[in-house]
């Protein structure tokens, strides 16, 4: 690196972005300094790049389903690649905002604390534009991510150290701050200036609809299809990258024959929505079919690529099953039991954050008192 | 019939420059006494330059317990008094003679032996530093009757010599010392199969350790065999120091000399050479002065050895192996960006290492291959190389936060660094994991003691 963006030369306050940039392409010529003399290939980067890598599946299904919604909506014949290329349009400024707002305070934060700057982002960013309404404005992006970043990443001390998972929380900023643009029937579907939706295109998620019933779901059949197998390949309107079950099962495989992610949690999840479901419909509360909660709306890609980030998911093995099982009966539990607000996910992987300490608290705590009681029967 | 363990946590590490089954001549050059080798040893100079030694004589004492001494590993000249960072007794050099000279010591039947003189003979003969005292690893104090004493007979180390073949010869000397170790506390000892060359010894309790590396690590052993809870205190005995207790009771005579595996990617010829600890780690290695350069020679593994820039650079009093390794200081363009890197070894399913044969061998170097990063895998990631019921990332962490009472209770009792050197060499955010660890058991040192 040249002096100048050393300590003490006139660029240093470039110092972080100099070496992430060179380290983004080189891997750097540093060797071992203490303990073991050779290490593994692998580092945080690589191990980022594919879980970005997962979401990209969900990611170009996403931006093609907008273009196919719109079509839907207005009346057009859909075509694949005018429509990819409407979606992807649409999307693209959802990541130059995601990426230039939550880079520049990663930057300056790792700048700030004198560290490297942490390929946490990458993923980050890759996922918020894929949580959120196509049409959500661009400065109340750039606004959620802005607080998510630095409230919740930066002043816990970068990645690795928050509590909560940052895209999640820049999705339940914007969900707080402007209910309006994303609940309701207007935001989940982009149109042009001056387009309008036609007769009978209402606009509604699946899931919005979740409250008055089954047959309301498959009364809108018509126009977007909502019957189970739409759902699962995700031609219905919805948050960019979180329709379509089959994406989302594609990244599902990549996380979990890497490693990445933890199949326990993901199970778990599962078992516990399905859980609730089935109950729910035992006693009569929903007539919705268990299995259709699986994939509606957030569920999946929360289960997959939410739920189950390493930093603030459950450590401990035990800790995975019931943190999963957690998230799952909650998200089911807030759907059944709030219609007017009927994406339980974000709030249930959010609430399972919280309790992800406590769970291996208890967990470790219960390890710790076994091998003691084995210790004083010796 | 021992008692049989399959370890299924652990990962062998493919890398090249196994030592063939070959002992080398090497040249003799000076030998040294290095009081760093000792955890816990405060050491107090008992010769000055010039003082002609025996091998067997004593060279350092222990401030704490004057009775412990370290003795010269071979007769000769002290030629010289190295000290580090205020004024720190770092080696004792001693410039060989060439006569061979030894002290005697009385010649002792181990099976008439009782526990006082055991301790007396280990002692006077400077052979008691071979003893190592866990919680922390530290010399042992002569003043404690353990609970037990651990052996491990093999090592599962990256390239580890082959204690068959280096102490196969050595087995009655091993018997005499375990007959005589056995008269202070239990013996349990440690072999990596049944048809082990040392799975016959008596007087100890046999247990075979099947699995990869850190199989075949005493503190591995200890804890499937017997964990150490709070106010246990067992020893361990590396094999090279069985052999040389054996030799002192059996023939009266103190002989430290070990042969020694040279492996390593970037050793020259990876062969055994028979070495006397203290001696200088390029002269091990058969590198002289440019030879060097851009090496680096690591006594010990390539996980938790020394290196020879670090310190003394000399051959250390537990070490059996030098390990030469080419400093990795290259950049490589978009390494971790490439969907292959066939050159590289990761344990991480995020590359493809461990679809491209088991018996793919690489050439590793030292480099870190990332940089510094704050924890971000839980800790699964890393138990996975861990065969103990700890969790690894409690205990680093606890380590971290200097928190006597977590520590404690995440089990920093039954660890030294090296049970943890393969988390530390998986770890994809490249924390010094073995460093925290050491930091935190000086930390306990100082609380506790």
């Amino acid at each position: 690196m040249d002096p100048k963006f050393e300590k003490g030369g006139k660029f240093w306050w470039l110092h972080s972005t100099i070496d992430a940039f060179e380290s983004f392409l080189n891997v750097p010529g540093t060797v071992t300094e203490k303990g073991a003399h050779v290490r593994d290939a692998v580092d945080l980067k690589r191990i980022m790049i594919v879980a970005l890598l997962a979401a990209v599946p969900a990611a170009l299904f996403g931006m093609w389903n907008v273009g196919y919604q719109h079509s839907l909506a207005t009346g057009t014949a859909p075509s694949f690649w005018p429509d990819f290329w409407f979606g992807f349009l649409k999307v693209l400024p959802l990541y130059v905002v995601s990426y230039a707002v939550g880079l520049f305070i990663e930057f300056a934060s790792a700048q700030i604390r004198g560290e490297e700057v942490n390929e946490g982002y990458l993923v980050t960013g890759f996922f918020i534009p894929l949580i959120m309404p196509v049409d959500v404005p661009l400065w109340m992006l750039a606004i959620a991510v802005a607080f998510a970043v630095f409230f919740v990443k930066e002043v816990f001390g970068g990645t690795g150290m928050n509590i909560w998972n940052p895209a999640l929380v820049a999705r339940a900023f914007i969900f707080f701050s402007y209910p309006a643009s994303m609940t309701g029937t207007g935001t989940w579907i982009a149109l042009r200036k001056g387009e309008a939706l036609i007769d009978g295109a209402t606009g509604a998620t699946p899931l919005s609809l979740i409250g008055d019933g089954l047959s309301s779901l498959e009364g809108t059949g018509i126009q977007y299809g909502t019957g189970f197998w739409d759902l699962f390949l995700g031609t219905v309107p919805g948050s960019v990258g979180e329709t379509s079950v089959i994406a989302i099962l594609l990244g599902a495989f990549i996380l979990i024959w890497t490693g990445i992610a933890s199949w326990k949690i993901m199970i778990s999840s599962v078992a516990g929505a399905l859980l609730v479901g089935l109950l729910a419909n035992a006693a009569g509360l929903s007539d919705i079919p268990a299995y259709y909660h699986l994939v509606m709306g957030g569920f999946a890609f929360g289960t997959v690529f939410m739920a189950t980030d390493p930093v603030t998911s459950a450590q401990t093995e035990t800790g995975k099953w019931i943190y999963g099982f957690l998230i799952g009966t909650l998200c089911i539990l807030i759907r059944l039991f709030n219609p007017g607000y009927a994406e339980g996910m974000m709030l249930a992987i959010l609430l399972g954050n919280t309790f992800a300490p406590l769970i291996d608290h208890v967990v470790t705590e219960r390890h710790i008192s076994r091998k003691l009681k084995r210790a004083r029967n010796r | 019939m021992p008692d049989i363990y399959n370890i299924k946590r652990g990962l062998d590490i493919p890398v090249n420059g196994n030592a063939p089954l070959s002992v080398k001549k090497m040249a003799g050059g000076p030998a040294a006494v290095c009081p760093g080798d000792f955890k816990g040893l405060v050491p107090r100079l008992l010769v000055k330059e010039g003082d002609r030694v025996l091998a067997g004589s004593p060279v350092v004492s222990d401030k704490n317990h004057p009775e412990l001494l370290l003795t010269a590993p071979s007769s000769g000249t002290v030629s010289d008094i190295v000290r580090g960072e205020r004024r720190k007794l770092l080696a004792i050099v001693i410039e060989p003679d060439g006569l061979d000279g030894k002290a005697e010591f009385p010649k002792r039947d181990p099976s008439s032996l009782n526990d006082s003189l055991v301790r007396e003979a280990l002692l006077e003969s400077g052979l008691w530093p071979f003893l190592v005292q866990r919680p922390y690893g530290t010399i042992a104090d002569p003043s404690v009757t353990p609970k037990a004493i651990f052996i491990s007979m093999f090592s599962t180390a990256p390239l580890a010599a082959d204690t068959e073949f280096t102490l196969g010869p050595d087995l009655i000397y091993i018997q005499a010392a375990v007959t005589a170790l056995g008269k202070t506390a239990p013996v349990h000892l440690s072999v990596k199969s049944e048809d082990s060359a040392f799975a016959g010894i008596k007087g100890a309790c046999i247990h075979v350790f099947k699995g990869k590396h850190p199989a075949g690590n005493v503190g591995v052993q200890i804890s499937h065999v017997s964990p150490i809870c709070k106010g246990d205190i067992v020893w361990t005995v590396s094999p090279e120091g069985l052999a040389a207790i054996g030799k002192l009771l059996l023939e009266g005579r103190y002989d430290i000399q070990r042969k020694v595996a040279v492996c390593g990617p970037a050793a020259e010829h990876p062969a055994y050479v028979e070495a006397l600890p203290g001696a200088s780690l390029t002269q091990i290695a058969g590198l002289s002065g440019s030879a060097a350069e851009g090496l680096r020679i690591v006594s010990g593994d390539l996980l938790s050895g020394t290196s020879h820039q670090a310190a003394t650079g000399r051959l250390g009093f537990f070490h059996n192996q030098v390990t030469v390794l080419k400093e990795g200081t290259r950049k490589e363009l978009l390494g971790w960006m490439r969907p292959l890197r066939l050159n590289q070894f990761s344990a991480d399913r995020t590359y493809f290492s461990w679809c491209l044969g088991k018996g793919r061998r690489y050439d590793m170097d030292t480099n870190l291959h990332g940089g510094p990063r704050a924890f971000v895998m839980p800790d699964s990631y890393y138990s996975k190389v861990l065969p103990m019921d700890i969790y690894p990332v409690y205990l680093v962490k606890a380590c971290l936060a200097g928190d006597i009472d977590k520590m404690e209770k995440f089990g920093i009792y039954e660890v030294l660094p090296e049970d943890l050197a393969l988390c530390e060499f998986i770890d994809p955010s490249k924390n010094c994991i073995q460093d925290i660890v050491a930091k935190g058991i000086d930390l306990m040192l100082k609380e506790m003691t």
